[in-house]
């Protein structure tokens, strides 16, 4: 099986299951089970009113509507949410982790970014 | 379920029913036959999110079955203390209903649950299709049991109601995937269709305890959710570029399940739903 791994594109997901449209042109049908044809979704949860919506997981699905209505079976069982977002894993774009070095060391010795150098007021208790 | 079973209950039918544990029976046993089948499709999906759907709906449907059981087994009980007064052995009743002898020990005969909801759950196609049915008429008669003058009845109609919606939207959005969807799909629907239509009409055909319960103010009238289920069945089919089958809404249909008249397919059922307990009674795990 031909597994290379698309470096700049999110992270490890090999290239024939990293989204829908690829697959159109593709020759060979797709590998794994049924439903690996699927456009792969990422899936983000808002756990409460007031917070932002994380990152669970992604799933399978054929279109936005069934990615939401999977979301909610697959991630949402135990009331982990009251809001649901969905993306097509092919819309995120990842940064390559071998230009790691350059894109964050540079902020290991900028301490002084840290607003740990002023006297905060008392009434601001969310820095 | 918890473990609730009286150890003299095995060999006992359940105590006398009247009509209006006959009807909360009806109502418990399509929501348990259904789980149950859906529930066949556990580990068996056709891909991991549907197959976690199909089970999510099996377990809301055990739980709408359990809410009937729990409230039918309490009238029960009632009633037959109230004939056989006092209790024998001053204590509990033996052999009371529970919930779990409810769904376990009554035989075949004695279940109320209409022939659509037993029947085996063939491909994804039929099982989506069985499921539309069933939640597009649940959907109808939970509105109208919300206003039963039975508070019980009631508040199980409004909290099933949720997942009900749900189910319903799940298996409408299927069902259009499905037909509208490509040529396999479309005739997997069809052949569904043939299938399941001739069951469809006993969901609207009142039985004796299903009139006197909706004259009585707290069951509901199935023969007025006939039309508009035909509507909401037509809409989706429209949508899905399906249409039924020949014979159309006139077509010839099977009854006799609300009356404990089954097909072979329950007892099948029962091989796996009460093995357990008929060849252990009052098995503890």
């Amino acid at each position: 099986m031909k597994t290379f791994i698309k470096k700049y594109y999110y992270g490890d997901i090999p290239d024939d299951k990293a989204g829908g449209n690829e697959l159109k042109d593709s020759k060979t049908p797709p590998s794994g089970g049924r439903g690996a044809d699927w456009p792969l979704w990422e899936v983000f949860i808002r756990s409460k009113q007031g917070l932002d919506h994380k990152h669970v997981g992604s799933l399978h699905a054929t279109d936005a509507q069934m990615a939401i209505e999977n979301a909610r079976d697959v991630y949402t069982r135990r009331m982990e949410g009251v809001s649901i977002w969905v993306v097509e894993s092919k819309y995120i774009h990842a940064s390559n982790p071998e230009e790691a070095g350059e894109l964050f060391e540079p902020a290991v010795d900028k301490i002084y970014r840290h607003p740990t150098f002023y006297d905060l007021p008392d009434e601001v208790n969310q820095m | 379920m918890e473990n609730t079973f009286n150890k003299n209950a095995s060999s006992k039918v359940p105590p006398s029913e009247g009509f209006r544990e006959a009807y909360i029976l009806h109502l418990a046993d399509n929501s348990l036959i259904l789980g149950q089948r859906n529930s066949e499709w556990c580990g068996h999906g056709p891909v991991l999110e549907q197959d976690i759907a199909i089970t999510n709906i099996s377990l809301d449907l055990i739980g709408q079955a359990r809410n009937f059981y729990q409230y039918a087994a309490t009238l029960i009980n009632n009633q037959s203390a109230a004939k056989v007064s006092p209790p024998a052995g001053g204590g509990d009743l033996e052999g009371a209903a529970t919930e779990d002898s409810l769904a376990y020990l009554r035989k075949e005969e004695e279940f109320k649950n209409c022939l659509l909801v037993e029947q085996p759950k063939g491909d994804w196609a039929q099982t989506i299709l069985r499921q539309f049915f069933f939640s597009q008429y649940q959907y109808l008669l939970f509105q109208q049991l919300q206003n039963s003058k039975d508070e019980q009845l009631a508040a199980i109609a409004e909290k099933s109601l949720k997942e009900i919606t749900y189910h319903l939207r799940w298996s409408s959005e299927w069902v259009i995937r499905l037909g509208d969807g490509t040529d396999e799909s479309h005739q997997r629907m069809i052949k569904a269709i043939d299938e399941l239509w001739k069951y469809t009409g006993e969901m609207f055909k009142s039985v004796s305890y299903e009139l006197r319960a909706a004259s009585e103010g707290f069951g509901v009238d199935v023969s007025q959710l006939k039309e508009p289920w035909q509507k909401k069945v037509s809409d989706i089919f429209n949508e899905a570029s399906l249409i039924p089958p020949s014979g159309g809404w006139g077509a010839l249909m099977q009854t006799g399940g609300k009356q404990g008249k089954h097909t072979e397919h329950l007892g099948n059922i029962f091989i796996e739903l009460q093995y357990m307990q008929k060849t252990y009674p009052g098995c503890d795990w």
